[in-house]
């Protein structure tokens, strides 16, 4: 079966062929020491300095849990809306270098967290199946063939990360495109950050996605063989991957063949996904009850703790922003990932416009997120208020609102007041106005005659004639009324 | 239940655990551990409809420790136990393929 070429990657054809995609993300959790022992739980350290008899699989030692990777864990199921419960521990067997005792210790019918859901931005809901705790492997490095696996001589493996606690996330088969899965990671990422649980990191391992993608026939009702894609560590590599599998797959379908469920792997180089291993011997992982653990069964008292941790989720930030400006919750998401949200929800509750807030907001303060962080509500609010007011014109309140950022002054009216921006009161500017239209009579005609075109001109005039102090609203209300249009 | 297992399942349950075994411990095997699987058969013959499952013999559950760091070992010293080391981290052969 021939390839797809890597270039044609994306040309899946929509019309006849529907993507379905399943994703789970494994989240490192955010605790000071590793799931079962007191090993510290750190990125970057020297190789197997962060290693115990416990995590090294070494006979006599002894798992313990970590009551803060269930706090974390259970934060996160309450946070996707999942039914938190009893569960217990299994070892999953497999014999690989990156596992020392030769079993990963996991969840298996009995996990923590199970049936919850994500509201992407747009609205749409995506089913959680479950939510379930484990421990990471260790770190494999492949030495000589250029760090290839298949070309390697031998590898070295370091094992700070084997038992570093995870929280994996699957969710139902209710992605339909590359662009859901990414706006999906995404909130997902926001919401581990909210909770506490996890640093969102994907570049650094923390957050890591396999997808479970197939595409069937649109309309069609069942599923079609689907297969595991891995090894893609950004958002933008996820939507590569998922929209080359597509149409890896749709090329195979008409050609008259057959998807072959499979493990492949993501090169992000070559921007093609290739198969990993055949499952000739499907993986048979003996799962078994981990005699060394106890079950875990959370109080009522607990999962109200764990309730009580979290801080409002992206969602509930979007739709209170929305509400504060009147907007609805899909236009205001950036401003929630930027964290921004709070400064203009108090803007708005102090009495700054919601319109102008929410623009400032996205557009000058987006831009300065450093400076964002010393913009008290209080002085954003009074600057809205003075544009609002025309006391500022808005490129005077892009002005102020600049210094403001760069710290130049907690104090808006000073800052204006510093530059001489102060505002024009109408009947010199009603005087600047009929100076420039004594001076052109022909545009002046035009504009009378209704000619959007000329606008431009007279307001540029009149800028120009006040030196930008004019606001431009203002002069076009009065060219209006000059004009007799009222 | 079985009153036997085949040569084949003995083969392969002794591949997942890596274990290497000849013909005649194949034959062993099989007899023996047919004789577990009947015994463990024998449960069957009970209702346990509304038994539930063990998870573990002893009655306890939640036994946690705090997220507090607790000394490891030397590096040197687990490095030294190992049949090769390089660079600080354990070496192995050549790895066939991805992880599982
Ligand atoms: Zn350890």
């Amino acid at each position: 079966m021939s390839e797809r070429e890597a270039s044609g990657a994306g040309a899946l054809d929509g019309a006849r062929y529907e993507i379905v995609v399943g994703l789970e993300v494994h989240c490192e959790l955010r605790t000071r020491t590793k799931l079962f022992c007191g090993c510290p739980n750190s990125f970057g350290d020297e190789p197997n300095t962060n290693i115990c008899p416990v995590c090294l699989g070494l006979p006599g030692s002894l798992p313990v849990l970590n009551r803060q990777a269930v706090e974390y864990a259970m934060r996160i199921g309450e946070a996707l809306h999942c039914q938190v419960r009893p569960s217990i521990f299994h070892r999953k067997n497999y014999f690989y270098p990156d596992m020392p005792k030769d079993y990963q210790v996991s969840q298996y019918d009995e996990p923590i967290n199970v049936e919850g859901w994500l509201e992407l931005p747009a609205g749409k809901r995506i089913g959680i199946t479950r939510a379930h705790m484990e421990e990471d492997t260790g770190k494999s490095t492949h030495m000589g063939g250029a760090g290839r696996i298949g070309d390697a001589t031998h590898s070295l493996v370091d094992y700070n990360r084997a038992g570093v606690p995870l929280v994996e996330i699957v969710s139902e088969p209710d992605i339909r495109s590359a662009d859901e899965a990414r706006a999906y990671v995404s909130e997902l990422r926001a919401i581990l950050v909210a909770t506490g649980a996890s640093d969102g990191k994907m570049e650094e391992g923390s957050l890591r996605v396999d997808a479970n993608v197939s595409v069937r026939p649109a309309h069609s009702a069942t599923f079609g063989t689907r297969c595991e894609i891995k090894n893609m560590n950004s958002l933008r590599s996820l939507g590569r991957a998922i929209d080359y599998e597509a149409a890896r797959q749709v090329d195979v379908l008409q050609a008259g063949g057959r998807v072959v469920q499979e493990t492949r792997h993501w090169n992000e180089d070559e921007g093609r996904t290739s198969s990993m291993r055949s499952k000739e011997e499907a993986y048979d992982y003996r799962y078994f009850p981990e005699p060394d653990l106890v079950p875990l069964v959370p109080d009522e008292a607990w999962r109200e703790s764990a309730r009580c941790a979290l801080p409002p989720m992206p969602g509930e930030r979007r739709r209170a922003l929305a509400e504060a400006a009147g907007t609805d919750p899909a236009s205001v998401a950036l401003l929630v990932e930027l964290d921004l949200d709070g400064l203009v929800v108090e803007a708005v509750a102090a009495g700054a416009d919601a319109r102008i807030a929410l623009n400032r907001a996205a557009n000058e303060v987006a831009a300065d997120l450093e400076g964002a962080r010393r913009l008290s509500p209080a002085s954003f609010a009074k600057v809205v208020s003075m544009e609002a007011a025309a006391k500022l014109t808005a490129t005077q309140a892009k002005q102020v609102l600049a210094a403001l950022l760069a710290g130049e002054s907690d104090d808006p009216e000073a800052i204006a007041a510093r530059r001489g921006f102060e505002a024009m009161d109408t009947t010199a500017l009603e005087i600047v106005i009929d100076e420039v239209i004594a001076a052109n009579p022909e545009p002046w005609e035009r504009f009378k005659g209704g000619d959007p075109k000329v606008a431009g001109l007279f307001v540029g005039q009149v800028m120009k004639r006040t030196k930008g102090k004019a606001d431009g609203k203002a002069v076009t209300s009065i060219l209006r009324e000059r004009a007799g249009g009222g | 239940m079985p009153d036997s297992l085949s040569a084949d399942d003995v083969r392969h349950v002794a591949r997942l655990a890596r274990l290497d075994v000849t013909d005649e411990e194949v034959e062993l095997f099989a007899g023996q551990l047919a004789a577990v699987l009947d015994h463990a058969s024998d449960i069957e013959a009970l209702d346990t409809h509304e038994v539930p499952p063990t998870a573990h013999p002893l009655p306890l559950v939640n036994v946690l420790r705090e997220d507090e760091v607790t000394p490891g070992v030397e590096r040197d010293e687990v490095l030294a136990m190992a049949p090769a080391a390089e660079e600080g981290r354990f070496r192995v052969p050549r790895i066939l393929g991805e992880a599982p």
